[in-house]
This record gives structure tokens, C-alpha cells and sequence, in this order.
């Protein structure tokens, strides 16, 4: 029924089918918009935040997805800037991720301020000094051009596509959009680092403050660095994951090898850093503040030693070494496993920038902090993941966001007229 | 030296405290009075106390030593009115996105604009005294005490941050009637915080810590030079090597609680010249 709609040569599920999956992901979405609900109308406490508890589930949710959505940012700086021709074939899912990672960011952030409907005074009354009021800025402009990069994509729909105006559009668009990589890149740059930067100024927080170069602490550039090492990754396991359901191959290996380098490069490279951050954090920054740094990690329930282990080993030097070096890069289990153990490593780093920062007593006579999210929370963080899916379901479906696609899935003429 | 009445008429304030923790019984009077002067809002339920608003809040401490050498220390803390190292560099105000949050260079109070505040919260994480607190419900006062509420303080709605003003209003009331009697100085019994006044144990002093006539300069002694340590050995200030500067001191003969109001690796001994911080 849909036919008309869906790209020139390829094949896609009964609309039926179709339906089905998107009524069932449908179900998880409504579920989200009335835990949102719940929150605009009856406030915060239907979440189970406190006063130790200001940044909770949202913020690092919020942090995860820019992270993960880095993707977006570095492949089009990659292809668009420094001419990685191949990663064309991919570029088109990184924006869409993007594009999906950095409006769930924002919405989410509607849901988790107080009185979203003052959320225009971080523009109109900005702090200049505020690394918030840097990601706002950074944050805003950069889902603009997520937009304009997206656009082009929508406008490639084949009825869409028909009409002058918009096939014009398009392709001028296109012509563009190097401009348009290289803005996202440098707006990417300040966002992700200032969204770093919000934990890492908190100097009456001594587990997440951090010394500065200028005016930005460490974990600015650690964040950007983070964020192009890991959403590349992230990029790669969507797309295999994507390959799973539709069970088709959809981009070729040599463009999956090159951003899997790229990105096993880039973690290799940040996660050096990190390491070299994090003993210095240990040995100097913290014990100036006449903390030694197991305290970080004693005395409570869940933050202990293995989370160093976990996100600085597990989560960040072996998916660098498996991605770098080229048989197990090019070994489809472990490159799939690197990519999602480093999904793993960039997600429990934003976790213990925010949650681990608010548990950690700084007066001698507090207590640890622990805290377990209500429901409202945890529905409204699954929201966008149903969002995205939904997006991705439509946008894989009517637009031709694999240029490979027909070329490695060839239909079979007589079985098409069958089908028909 | 002693400053003269001129210096002190034109020299910015800095109001401060100082809470003598030898003199404070913990009965709580202070936590009652800023309740009732400050329209703190509050739960039918408030057994969950990361849920309530105190904007001073009476800590309990001990030695950690078992009976008999047990002791006792009751802290109370309104909020320190950090300055930072650089004068306004608060670890609250150098974050607040929207400017909802402001350091008075004229009195050295940090103040919540409530109106403007569209609760991000970004504050309460900054603060490492927890002297922040969020609005998780519009206030419900019990029947018939909305006609009890001061009207010199607004009441916050749901989804903002509130905290300890140092009673700003009565500094407002004060300055106004000193300016309508020929412009004179706010004079120092003029300007007392609630809980000041409400302690009966006279544990509570406030003044201005830039005025040598005051009883807080006298107590503290706060060296300019070097961002208002005290002089005094027996003051202390919570967590200064985190370099907040802030304008609560507290007072103690006792080395326990002194080494309770910082943290110190196991080699070092408090009162030792720890740098702060040097951050901004």
C-alpha cells in the first residue's frame, strides 16, 4: 500500500509487519509520555531525586546520548573536512543517530528542570560564566544543524523527491554541507567539552573537580575526546545492529573497518588521557584536598575499585587494542563486542561524573548518598529510545539512508513480480 | 589598627558569622526561628530528610570514640556565603546558568532570585554543604497559617531553589530606615539574623567581618590578606581548603571537632597552612 513511498530497489516488510512494530514500540513511547507527563503536571517528586540528589538518572542520560551521538559530529568532520570519501556510505546513520541522540537530549532536559516553562531564561538572563549556559548555547545551535543535515535526507524520499522545488533544495543542500560538518564540529567541540566542563569546575566537589587549562578544566577536553572516540563506535554497532533486524547487509566492510579504526584510534588516544587524568586526580588534585583517593571508593554499597577497572580496562583500553589492531578489527565478533564494551565505557563514565559525584560526602560528617530512580524516571529515559527506534523504523523504511543498500541486497526480478 | 568610623561607613560589608559549637546545646531554637521568619515550607511527612528544607540545619557530630570518652558536637549550618578566591566566584553562583543565583559585592551575601530560578538544580550540585534545596512540592501551609507568613519574604513555588538569605529582608528593612534617618550606617544591632537572635545559648554572632567594631571581626579576626582566614586559633571554617572562603566561622576549644570541619589525609594536622584550592 506503501509502496510508492518506499526507495527505488530495495525491499521492505508488509506494511502490515510494518505496523505491528510500530504499534508495539509505540506502546514503550506512550508509556514514556505519561511518565512526562506525570512530571510537568505534578513536578519533580514524582521522581525520586532529593536535595543530595539534584542530578540524577536524566543528567547522565542527557550526557550518555551526546556522547554516544558523537558519531554525527566526527564523521562528518572525517568525510566532509579531512576527506574520508568512504564513511559516505554511512554518514547519512550517523546524522539520523545524531539527529535522534541530540533531540532526546534536549527533550529530556525539558522534563528534568523545575519550571520548564522559564527554560528560555539560560538564554535571556545567560550566565557567561556557567558551562550550562555554554551547552545550552552549543546544544541548541547544534540540533539546528543536525536538522539541516537531516533535511536533505527526508527530502530524498522518492514522492518527495519528485517535486522541483525540493529535489533542488536537496541537491544545493548537499552542495553545502561541508559548511554545515565543519559548523557541527566546531559547535560539537564546545558542547560536549563544556558538558565535561560542568562536572569538572565543581571545585566544593573534590571527586569530579579538576585542574584547568585556561579557563577549562581536564575533563572539558576529555569529554570531546570521548565523545569522538566513542560515538564513531556507537555509529558502527547501531548499523550492525540494524543489519540484524532487516537481515541485510547494508554497508560495506571497507567503510565498517575504516570508522572502526578511526575509532579504535581515537579510544586509544583518549583513553591515554584518561589514564594519565585519572592518576593524576589520584596523587595530586585529591590529596590537596586532603582526600586520599580510595575514599572515593570505600564505604558504600556500590562505588568501589571495580569501576576504575571496569571503565578504564574493560571498557577502554581492550576495545582500543581489539579496534586497532586488525584481525581482531576485522574479526565480526570482536568488533562488535569492542564497539558495545565501549558504548559501555563512555555510559559509566558520564554515570560516575554525575551520580558517583553527588554520592561522595565532602563534609567529614556526612554519609554517603545513594540513590535508585522512580519509575517516572526510568520511563521517561526509555521515551527516547522508543522515539529513536520509531524514527529509525520510518526513516529506514521511506528514505534511502543506505546508498549501498541496492547494490548489496539485489532484488530478484521474478521473485518482486511474485511477491506483487 | 583600629579602623575609623569613616573607613567603616564606606568599606563594602562582609557579613559573616561565627557559631561557637562549645556554647551550642543543639536544642534546635535557630532551625525554628529561620522556619518561621524565612516562610520555609514544609511536609505533613519529613521523615525523609534529603526531602527537607532547612535552611539551617542543626548537624549532629561525635568523636567516633566509644563510652566513655564520647563526645558530643551539635554544628549549625545556614549557608557559608562563599566567596570563592576571587570575590563572587561562589561555587553556587559561578554555575547557575540563568544569573538566578548573585554574589553582593556591597554585603558579601549570596542571594537566590526565586523567579528567575527555573530549577536545573546545577546549584545544589555545586554546593558542598548541601545548604541548597530544591522545591519538589508548591508549599501547603496547615489551615489558617498562610495568615501567619512573614510578608517581607516571598514564598517559592514548586521547581526552584531556595536557601538561607543571612534574613537579606532585614538588612533590606534596616538600610531603608537608616537612609530615612539622614542616611546613616545600618548599625550592627540593627541587622540580626533570625536565628542570631533566637539562640539561647548566645551561640550565634553576626556582623559585618569588614567592620572592626563588631563583635564577629573581634571573635574571628578575619585577615584580609588571606582571603579572611581567621586569626583566631580556635576558629575554624567547613571545608576551606576547598577554597569556598566562606563567611561562617565556628568556634571550638575542642582539636576534634576543628579537625571535623576539613578533610586531612592521615599525615596531616589541621590548623597546618593547607593552600586552598586555587581555581577560576
Amino acid at each position: 500500500m506503501d509502496s510508492a513511498l518506499i526507495p527505488e530497489g530495495v525491499k521492505r516488510c508488509a506494511l502490515w509487519k510494518f505496523l505491528l512494530g510500530l504499534f508495539l514500540v509505540g506502546l514503550v513511547l506512550a508509556w514514556g509520555v505519561y511518565a512526562m507527563l506525570l512530571c510537568w503536571i505534578k513536578g519533580l517528586n514524582q521522581t525520586n531525586m532529593n536535595d543530595y540528589y539534584g542530578f540524577a538518572l536524566w543528567i547522565w542520560a542527557d550526557l550518555a546520548v551526546i556522547a554516544l551521538g558523537g558519531g554525527a559530529f566526527f564523521s562528518g568532520l572525517l568525510k566532509y573536512v579531512f576527506g574520508k570519501d568512504d564513511l559516505k556510505n554511512i554518514i547519512n546513520y550517523a546524522v539520523l543517530i545524531g539527529f535522534i541522540c541530540y533531540s532526546s537530549a534536549l527533550l529530556i532536559l525539558a522534563i528534568d528542570v523545575g519550571q520548564p516553562l522559564r527554560s528560555w531564561f539560560i538564554f535571556w538572563h545567560a550566565n557567561v560564566h556557567s558551562m550550562l549556559t555554554e551547552v545550552a548555547f552549543c546544544l541548541s545551535c547544534y540540533f539546528a544543524v543536525l536538522t539541516i543535515e537531516y533535511i536533505p535526507l527526508i527530502l530524498e524520499n522518492r514522492q518527495v523527491d519528485k517535486v522541483p522545488f525540493f529535489h533542488n533544495l536537496s541537491h544545493n543542500m548537499h552542495s553545502a554541507m561541508a559548511v554545515f560538518a565543519a559548523t557541527g564540529a566546531f559547535l560539537s567541540f564546545f558542547h560536549q567539552g563544556s558538558l565535561g566542563g560542568v562536572s569538572g569546575v565543581l571545585f566544593g566537589r573534590p571527586f569530579s573537580y579538576r585542574e584547568h587549562i585556561l579557563i577549562w578544566p581536564y575533563t572539558f577536553f576529555l569529554f570531546t575526546w570521548s565523545a569522538a572516540a566513542y560515538g564513531p563506535s556507537f555509529t558502527l554497532f547501531i548499523t550492525w545492529l540494524t543489519e540484524k533486524i532487516t537481515r541485510k547487509k547494508l554497508v560495506k566492510d571497507n567503510t565498517i573497518f575504516l570508522l572502526a579504526k578511526i575509532s579504535g584510534w581515537m579510544i586509544l588516544t583518549y583513553i591515554t588521557a584518561k589514564s594519565a587524568d585519572t592518576l593524576y586526580w589520584m596523587f595530586k588534585t585529591a590529596p590537596a584536598q586532603g582526600l586520599n583517593w580510595e575514599f572515593f571508593y570505600s564505604n558504600n554499597a556500590l562505588y568501589g575499585k571495580w569501576i576504575l577497572f571496569t571503565e578504564i580496562v574493560l571498557c577502554g583500553w581492550l576495545p582500543a587494542l581489539l579496534l586497532v589492531f586488525k584481525p581482531t578489527r576485522e574479526n565480526a565478533f570482536l568488533r562488535v563486542l569492542a564497539t558495545l564494551l565501549g558504548i559501555i565505557g563512555v555510559s559509566l563514565n558520564r554515570w560516575v561524573m554525575v551520580l558517583q559525584t553527588m554520592a561522595v560526602p565532602v563534609l567529614t560528617f556526612d554519609m554517603w548518598a545513594l540513590y535508585m530512580p522512580s519509575w517516572q524516571e526510568v520511563a521517561t529515559t526509555i521515551l527516547p529510545v522508543a522515539y529513536g527506534v520509531i524514527l529509525i523504523m520510518i526513516s529506514y523504511r521511506y528514505l534511502p539512508i543506505f546508498p549501498q543498500e541496492k547494490e548489496l541486497n539485489p532484488i530478484n526480478a521474478t521473485a518482486e513480480e511474485a511477491a506483487a | 589598627m583600629k579602623q575609623t568610623q569613616t573607613q567603616n561607613q564606606h568599606r563594602p560589608k562582609r557579613y559573616g558569622m561565627a557559631i561557637d559549637l562549645d556554647k551550642c546545646t543543639g536544642c534546635g531554637s535557630c532551625m525554628v526561628a529561620c522556619f518561621a521568619e524565612n516562610n520555609v515550607p514544609f511536609k505533613q511527612d519529613e521523615t525523609d530528610k534529603l526531602l527537607s528544607i532547612t535552611w539551617m540545619r542543626v548537624y549532629k557530630i561525635t568523636n567516633g570514640k566509644k563510652f566513655p570518652e564520647t563526645e558530643v558536637c551539635y554544628l549549625p549550618r545556614p549557608c557559608q556565603h562563599c566567596a570563592g578566591q576571587h570575590e563572587g566566584h561562589s561555587p553556587c553562583v559561578s554555575v547557575c546558568p540563568a544569573t538566578a543565583t548573585d554574589y553582593s559585592a556591597d554585603t558579601g551575601i549570596v542571594s537566590q532570585i526565586y523567579t528567575r530560578c527555573f530549577g536545573c538544580r546545577y546549584c545544589m550540585a555545586a554546593c558542598p554543604y548541601h545548604a541548597r534545596y530544591f522545591n519538589w512540592w508548591d508549599p501547603v501551609w496547615p489551615a489558617g497559617m498562610e495568615r501567619y507568613l512573614s510578608p517581607n519574604v516571598s514564598p517559592r513555588m514548586r521547581g526552584v531553589v531556595e536557601k538561607c538569605s543571612f534574613c537579606f529582608h532585614r538588612y533590606q528593612l534596616a538600610r531603608d530606615k537608616a537612609y530615612l534617618e539622614g542616611k546613616r550606617a545600618v548599625s550592627e544591632a540593627e541587622y540580626q539574623t533570625a536565628c542570631t537572635q533566637a539562640c539561647p545559648a548566645g551561640a550565634i554572632v553576626f556582623g559585618d567581618l569588614n567592620n572592626s567594631e563588631h563583635a564577629v571581626y573581634q571573635i574571628v579576626q578575619p585577615d584580609a590578606h588571606n582571603h579572611y582566614k581567621s586569626k583566631n586559633p580556635y576558629a575554624f571554617r567547613l571545608l576551606e581548603r576547598l577554597g569556598t572562603n566562606t563567611k561562617v566561622y565556628y568556634l571550638s576549644s575542642r582539636e576534634w571537632v576543628r579537625k571535623a570541619g576539613d578533610n586531612y589525609l592521615a599525615n596531616e594536622e589541621p590548623g597546618a597552612s593547607h593552600a586552598p584550592n586555587q581555581h577560576g
